[in-house]
Order: structure tokens, then C-alpha cells, then sequence
């Protein structure tokens, strides 16, 4: 039950995909994997904020066993294979997953290019959503100034809902519903942004991976094209933004 | 006091106000005004300090939590795989052809609305539904629901209702030790006291006792774990959120064994040390609240809870009541531990595990009903007693809840090694062709597998034993517990939340006819990757009975495929009907089906 807790608090290494990785006390498979510049798919994890383990797209295999490795305690001598056919196998099902359970167009999304549903697609090779479409009807509060909020594009990852109340102090968003019907609702009297507390410069503005949260009239301020990941493929990005 | 308890501050001032109480207070508040009101969630948000966005949250994740309005009768048939095999379906049609209402809508006039729910756990005695989520009938026939259409019309309350018909019979079988003869309230915890904690829990240690909820967990290395863990309160919870679809067993021993149940529950607490103790109890299991709280009163009044228990000074422990609202996943520590803090029961990030820190994140011990039951027997008959009944691995007895195709459904009680075949002897099943142990969850076995025997070992199981006739369509079986899955998911990861949807859109496809081989594949590679890749363990079980039956009962599934290859998703020539029409084409070119 937790018999490697006691060891999880010491530092240490363990291997990924036969490279050494060192860790600090306390730190996750992916905590660790990424400030030493590895790259493991991930959606819902955010260097800044606690793990919220649902989007499973860092699942890897710990001493053969499957795991999120952004909640699975590094612990020394820890064999984690990720970077294998299996798990991106795994991966890219789970993105084609999130893409025919929303509505993501990407040619005609203000995002594409930042995005990181699009950008992580793209490194695990998918080329199709291969099941077939939901196509949900899903709100969209454009009721705010600065803010566009598009349910159709939210991936359900949590971090705004993390932001606003771990970084703002705010609580805007909340998850609601159960099973497929799960959704974003926002705080306010009246449910929409505008009544919300919410502003340009609060972190949950800032921290959507997809296009659901958006600063108005700034969408094409960077042509698409030379936006963060038409340069470079999101795998580089983590290892370059590593300190 | 009646009229205070009746409104809304009264709901709220029982519960101290307290937000880890909201559960609780949004199925009181429910229970007056029939559904909750946005306006309504505002202000109970707003009394007990929490958005408004996260009171919405809460009460949006419980299937019995209504935030549009509902009718005035909410009519719930249990949907269960055994309701179906005695014709619930045509008889929720025919209640609805009655009244004249559309199954999941609300009548014009706001009467009434008439849905299905998952298992409400009265497999034995169905098909059965739920009324208002406090009142159970059993027994379905067309002539009761002849009746309740008429009851309806008439507004009549069901609590004047004919009383037999929310009857629910123990159908006891085979008792061994838990269904037996029980110790007097009291006797556990006296031989408990006597033996003192840890003896106590070498005791429990010597008994070999494991987990009867499914996992097997070795109760005394939980409790160890809990009892070692610093914090400064302990609890002792007992899970009674019997959802999985074909179990029952817990309900029998709450109805007529709470005092052995509750006595398990103290004796945990002299071991971990706990000053206080939960029980969740399942929604659809809330007619028991009332009978469970006179027990509770009872044990107080005679020493057996409240301060210094048995004149024990210092040993101090009392249990309260926590009622679920219609959530599977509740049955999953840590979302049940989610849901008893007033949250969405959304199973928690593991580890740390709830020994270490659960409930209000103090050390938690959570047992299953029948694993309290056991403790007190231990406690009273000794450790060793207990290791010589089943085999090596899989110690003392297993309650098995047993409905579908046999002459004698109910409760039957087997040291563990008990064969398949003897149970199926003993029930009256004929002609078997599948037996679904532990519920969808577990394992669905063939009839080349009746020799294999229940334990951890060879078969585990939660309780549930849902037998199949060879006129039965093993692909109905596997895609009602499907849909189940489906509707029982959490929502939180994404394999679980799609991956269900996605097995249920495949097998909806196959049913009408317009699957192909390629989708049976689909479902083995989701099957797979919910195996390798959920949150929780649920999520992981929620494609155990496609697998299985797919892999023994493929034919079942070919029935269903127009062709072993590719065939489209739909219809193709009803689509074309329209183009049909505007042409005034009918020839046989213009028929796509004939085209080859």
C-alpha cells in the first residue's frame, strides 16, 4: 500500500527509457522527467500547479506497471518506459479520444498552432480522429469583454479551475455533470463570465492548453504559421523551456 | 421542532452549516421540494460559504439530485441485467403508454416522469423500481402497474400505497456464519476489550480476513497501516454503497444483522483508535436509514456506543449516517470518502491512501459491510476459528447475492473454495450457459468453467452471481452492463468518460444491425486501453464483461453483424430515400442495397 512512501522523500534516480534521471524529494515521475529536459506527453499537467491526473496521456509504465507520471512518485531504481510504440500507441487513442468527444476544427480555431492538444497530436502522429465524431452541443459565453469562453474546444483538463483558485484566489470555475455530460461552469450569478469576478490578467485567463478560454480580438495578432508550435514541435519545446 | 426540520434552515442548522455536510443537505433539501432550484443552490451555497459554481458541481454529479424540475411521481425502474430478464422493459412501456408519458420526460401536467436507474439491488425479488428515491417496489407485474398508473392519476401519496408492495423479503437460502446465528449486541466488543487492540488486530491478523467488497485487501494490514498513521482524529467507515449491478447481500445484513455490522465498526475503532465512525449508505437504499438509526439509538441507550463504551474509559466511539444520491463510483474509497466531505465523488489521486489520510484527510480505515460482520464473528469465535474455514488464501465465508435464471434466487453463504457448479446445483439453475461473478465488474464464466471455485485465488467476488440460460443473448448481457458503465462513469479521465461512451455507441450499432467485424476489434482495443490507462479501478473493470464475452461467446456477437465485414455505419439506403422521392426514381439502381 505504501511502501515506497518513506524512500519518495529522499532524492535519487531512476531510469527513463534507459536514460538516468535524477529527482528531488517529493517529486513525481513527471516532475522530474521534465526539468531534466524529457519530454512525456501530458495535457492536464502544469509545471505550477498540483496534479490533477485526468487526461492520462502521461501514463507510462512503471516497473511494468501503468501509471500517470504526473502522480506517481519518483522513487530510486524505478525502471519508467514511455517513449515506447505501446504507450504512444495508448496516447494518440486517447487524443483521438478528446478530439471526436468535443468539436475541434482546427483550420478555423484562433488557437491552432498554440494549442497543445493540436501540437501533441501532431508529435504522436495522429492523422485522423478514427472513431466517429459526437459532435456535442456545447455553450459558448461571449458575454465577457476581454474573454471568450467556447466549451466546444475545453479538453476538461482542470488547470483553469486550478488557477483561479490556487493562483487568483478566485474559484471562477468548476467542474460539473458526470460521464460524458462532465462540463466547465463558471461562478457567477447568472452562470455567464461577465457576472464572474474574472479578469484579463488572472492566471485561469492565461493557462487554457486549447482554444476554450480566449483573449478577444487578439487571435491573429501572430499569423498562423509562426505561432509557438508551427516552429517547433511541442517535444523540442519542453526540452528548450527547461532551465 | 417538525416545522423547523421541515424547511430549509431547518436542513441547514441540523447540519451545522457545515460544507463537508452539503451531500447530505442537498438530499434533504431534495426531499422537501422535490428538485433543487438554481436559486435554491445559490442560497444554500451561500450559507455555507462555498461558490455557488461548486454547489452546482455537487449536485450535478449525482444521478438523485435533480436541478430541473422533476414529477411530482419520479417513477425509477431498476435497470439491472435480471429486471430486464423479467420484463421490466415492457412493463416501464406499458406504465408509460398508461399514463401517457414519454419514458425521461416530464408529464405536461408535471405529475409524474418515468425513467430507469441503475441496480437498486433487489435482484431477487424484481423487476423492481424506485419512487421518489425513498420508496422501493418490488415484484413488477402488469396488474401492479395497472395500479400504480391509477394510484398516480389519483395523486395518492405513496405512502398509502399497498404496503406489500414495498416489501422487501431478506430471501435467505443457505446461512452459514453471517447469515447465521448471530453474537448478542455487545459480545464482540466484550471479547474485543478483553483481548485489548493490538491483540485484537493479531487476531484479525491470525483470521487471515480479507476485504469483501472485492479487492481482497487484508483487513489487518489496513487497519495496521491506519493505526500506525499520525493524525489527530481516526475514523472507521463503512461502506454501504452496494452499487455493483446483481448485489444485494449488504442489504440483508443492514436489515436484519446491523447490530453485527456495527459492532465490526466499534471493534475497528478500539483497534485503529477511532473516536468516530460513517457509514454510506446507498441512495437507493435509504428506506433502511430509518431501521439502521433506531439500532444506533438502541446501542447508544445500551453502552454499546457513545462515551466509554461498555464502561471501557476512554473508549469513546459513535457512527453517523451518511446517505449517498445514486453514484457507482461512490463504492471506490476515495471517491466515497469525496462524496462523505460533501464533494463529487471523484475517486482521489492514490497515494496517499486513506490510511494515512482520508476522510477530512485524517487516517481512514474503509471497510465493506460484510468485512464488519466477519470482525465481529472473529471477534467472539478467534482468529484461528476463521483461518480453518475456506482455503489458504481466502479465509471464512462469501455471501453471494444470486438472481437471473434460476428456481431459487437469494442470499447463499459458502466457505470460500466453493465450486460454481454446486452453487448452480444449489439455487435450481438449469440449462446454465453463463454466470456473471462480482457483477460486471467481475468475471463472466462459461459452462466449461462451472468446475473453477470462488476465491481470491481461482474466482474473486464482491457478492454478485447473476445466472444466464442458454436462451439468453450474452450480447444483451454485455451491452445493458455497457450502458451501465456509461451511465456510472465519473466523468474525470478520459478513457473512462469516452472510452464507455464509445464501447456503448459500438454495441447500440451492433444491436440495430449496422456493425461490422472492424467494430468488434474497436472494442477489444478499448477494452485494452481502459485496462492500461483509468483513473481508477472501476474504470479499468468497465470492459471486463465485453471481453469476456467476446472471447466466449463470440457467435452472440456475429448474430448481430449484417456481415463479418465492412458494412456501413447506417442505414445507406434510407438515407437516399429522400433523393428517391425528389426523383421520382424506384428502380433498381436507384436502391443503393442492390448496387454490388
Amino acid at each position: 500500500m505504501n511502501i515506497n512512501r518513506i524512500d519518495a522523500l529522499s532524492p535519487g534516480t531512476f531510469s527513463l527509457d534507459g536514460q538516468e534521471v535524477e529527482f528531488g524529494p517529493g517529486q513525481t515521475i513527471l516532475q522530474a522527467a521534465t526539468s531534466a529536459g524529457h519530454y512525456i506527453p501530458h495535457l492536464c499537467w502544469h509545471p505550477d500547479f498540483s496534479a490533477n491526473g485526468s487526461c492520462r496521456l502521461c501514463t507510462v509504465k512503471v516497473n511494468g506497471r501503468s501509471g500517470a507520471a504526473c502522480t506517481v512518485q519518483a522513487a530510486s531504481g524505478q525502471n519508467v518506459e514511455s517513449n515506447t510504440d505501446e504507450l504512444n500507441a495508448q496516447r494518440k487513442t486517447l487524443l483521438q479520444m478528446l478530439f471526436v468527444e468535443g468539436n475541434h476544427f482546427c483550420p478555423s480555431c484562433e488557437k491552432s498552432g498554440n494549442c497543445l492538444l493540436q501540437a501533441t497530436a501532431y508529435e504522436m502522429g495522429m492523422k485522423g480522429p478514427h472513431f466517429e465524431e459526437f459532435y456535442p452541443d456545447r455553450l459558448v459565453d461571449a458575454s465577457h469583454p476581454d474573454l471568450m469562453l467556447d466549451l466546444n474546444r475545453c479538453i476538461l483538463c482542470g488547470l483553469c479551475v486550478r488557477a483561479s483558485s490556487e493562483v487568483d484566489g478566485k474559484q471562477v470555475f468548476a467542474i460539473n455533470g458526470h460521464g460524458i455530460d462532465t462540463h466547465l461552469v463558471v461562478n457567477s450569478p447568472s452562470g455567464r463570465l461577465v457576472d464572474s469576478s474574472i479578469s484579463l490578467n488572472d492566471c485561469a485567463s492565461n493557462i487554457c492548453p486549447v482554444g476554450a478560454i480566449l483573449h478577444k480580438r487578439t487571435g491573429f495578432t501572430t499569423p498562423i504559421g509562426q505561432r509557438r508550435f508551427d516552429i517547433k514541435p511541442v517535444s523540442q519545446l519542453v526540452k528548450e523551456d527547461t532551465p | 421542532m417538525v416545522i423547523e426540520h421541515m424547511t430549509l434552515d431547518g436542513v441547514l442548522s441540523r447540519y451545522k452549516r457545515d460544507p463537508h455536510n452539503l451531500v447530505q443537505i442537498l438530499r434533504e433539501v431534495q426531499n422537501l421540494t422535490g428538485w433543487i432550484p438554481r436559486d435554491q443552490l445559490k442560497v444554500i451555497a451561500g450559507e455555507l460559504s462555498l461558490t455557488v459554481a461548486h454547489v452546482e458541481g455537487v449536485a450535478g454529479f449525482y444521478r438523485f439530485f435533480h436541478t430541473q424540475p422533476v414529477g411530482a411521481y419520479r417513477v425509477l425502474f431498476s435497470d439491472n441485467i435480471t429486471d430486464r430478464m423479467l420484463g421490466s422493459e415492457s412493463l416501464l412501456q406499458e406504465l408509460c403508454r398508461l399514463l401517457k408519458v414519454k419514458p425521461n420526460q416530464i408529464r405536461a401536467d408535471g405529475r409524474v416522469s418515468v425513467s430507469t436507474t441503475s441496480c437498486t439491488g433487489l435482484c431477487e425479488q424484481g423487476p423492481a423500481a424506485l419512487i421518489n428515491h425513498q420508496h422501493v417496489i418490488t415484484r413488477l407485474t402488469s396488474e401492479r402497474i395497472e395500479q400504480l398508473a391509477t394510484l398516480i392519476e389519483q395523486q395518492v401519496p405513496p405512502t398509502q400505497w399497498p404496503t406489500e408492495w414495498s416489501q422487501v423479503d431478506d430471501s435467505i437460502r443457505l446461512a452459514d456464519i453471517k447469515l447465521g446465528l448471530q453474537p448478542a449486541p455487545g459480545q464482540g466488543i466484550t471479547a474485543a476489550l478483553a483481548r485489548g487492540p493490538q491483540a485484537m488486530l493479531d487476531d484479525i491478523k491470525r483470521s487471515k480476513l480479507r476485504g469483501r467488497g472485492g479487492a481482497g485487501y487484508a483487513t489487518a494490514t489496513k487497519w495496521q497501516l491506519c493505526r500506525n498513521a499520525t493524525g489527530h482524529t481516526h475514523y472507521v467507515v463503512c461502506n454501504a454503497d452496494e452499487g455493483e449491478p446483481g448485489t444485494f447481500k449488504d442489504r440483508v445484513l443492514l436489515n436484519s444483522y446491523a447490530d453485527t455490522v456495527f459492532e465490526g465498526m466499534t471493534i475497528a475503532a478500539h483497534v485503529v483508535g477511532a473516536k468516530r465512525g460513517l457509514m454510506y449508505l446507498r441512495g437507493e437504499y435509504s428506506y433502511l436509514l430509518e431501521h439502521l438509526q433506531s439500532v444506533l439509538l438502541r446501542r447508544r441507550q445500551h453502552g454499546l456506543l457513545g462515551i466509554a463504551i461498555l464502561g471501557q474509559s476512554g473508549f469513546d466511539f459513535d457512527i453517523e449516517i451518511h446517505v449517498g444520491a445514486g453514484a457507482y463510483v461512490c463504492g471506490e474509497e476515495s471517491a466515497l470518502i469525496e462524496s462523505l466531505e460533501g464533494k463529487r465523488g471523484t475517486p482521489r489521486i492514490r497515494p496517499p491512501f486513506p490510511v494515512e489520510s482520508g476522510y477530512l484527510g485524517q487516517p481512514t480505515t474503509v471497510n465493506n459491510v460484510e468485512t464488519f460482520s466477519a470482525v465481529t464473528h472473529i471477534a467472539v469465535n478467534g482468529g484461528a476459528w476463521w483461518a480453518g474455514i475456506g482455503t489458504a488464501q481466502s479465509t471464512g465465508t462469501k455471501i453471494h447475492s444470486i438472481s437471473g435464471d434460476c428456481e431459487r434466487p437469494g442470499l447463499y453463504e459458502y466457505p470460500f473454495g466453493t465450486r460454481i457448479g454446486r452453487i448452480l446445483e444449489d439455487c435450481g439453475a438449469r440449462d446454465t450457459q453463463a454466470v456473471q461473478v462480482g457483477g460486471p465488474s467481475g468475471v463472466c464464466l462459461s459452462a466449461s468453467e462451472f468446475g473453477r471455485r470462488i476465491g481470491f485465488e481461482d474466482v474473486p467476488t464482491a457478492g454478485a452471481f447473476m445466472v444466464f440460460n442458454r436462451s439468453r443473448d450474452m450480447f444483451e448481457v454485455a451491452r445493458n452492463f455497457a450502458h451501465f458503465f456509461a451511465h456510472e462513469s465519473c466523468g474525470f479521465c478520459t478513457p473512462c468518460r469516452v472510452g464507455t461512451e464509445l464501447v456503448v455507441r459500438r454495441l447500440d450499432k451492433l444491436k440495430l444491425g449496422y456493425g461490422s467485424s472492424e467494430d468488434v476489434q474497436v472494442l477489444f482495443e478499448l477494452d485494452k486501453l481502459m485496462h492500461g490507462t483509468t483513473h481508477c479501478g472501476l474504470g479499468a473493470a468497465a470492459c471486463n464483461p465485453l471481453r469476456d464475452t467476446i472471447a466466449k461467446f463470440r457467435p452472440a456477437y456475429e448474430r448481430h453483424l449484417k456481415s463479418l465485414h465492412f458494412v456501413p455505419g447506417f442505414d445507406m439506403d434510407a438515407e437516399v430515400s429522400k433523393a428517391r422521392l425528389a426523383t421520382g426514381r424506384d428502380d433498381i439502381a436507384a436502391h443503393l442495397e442492390n448496387l454490388s
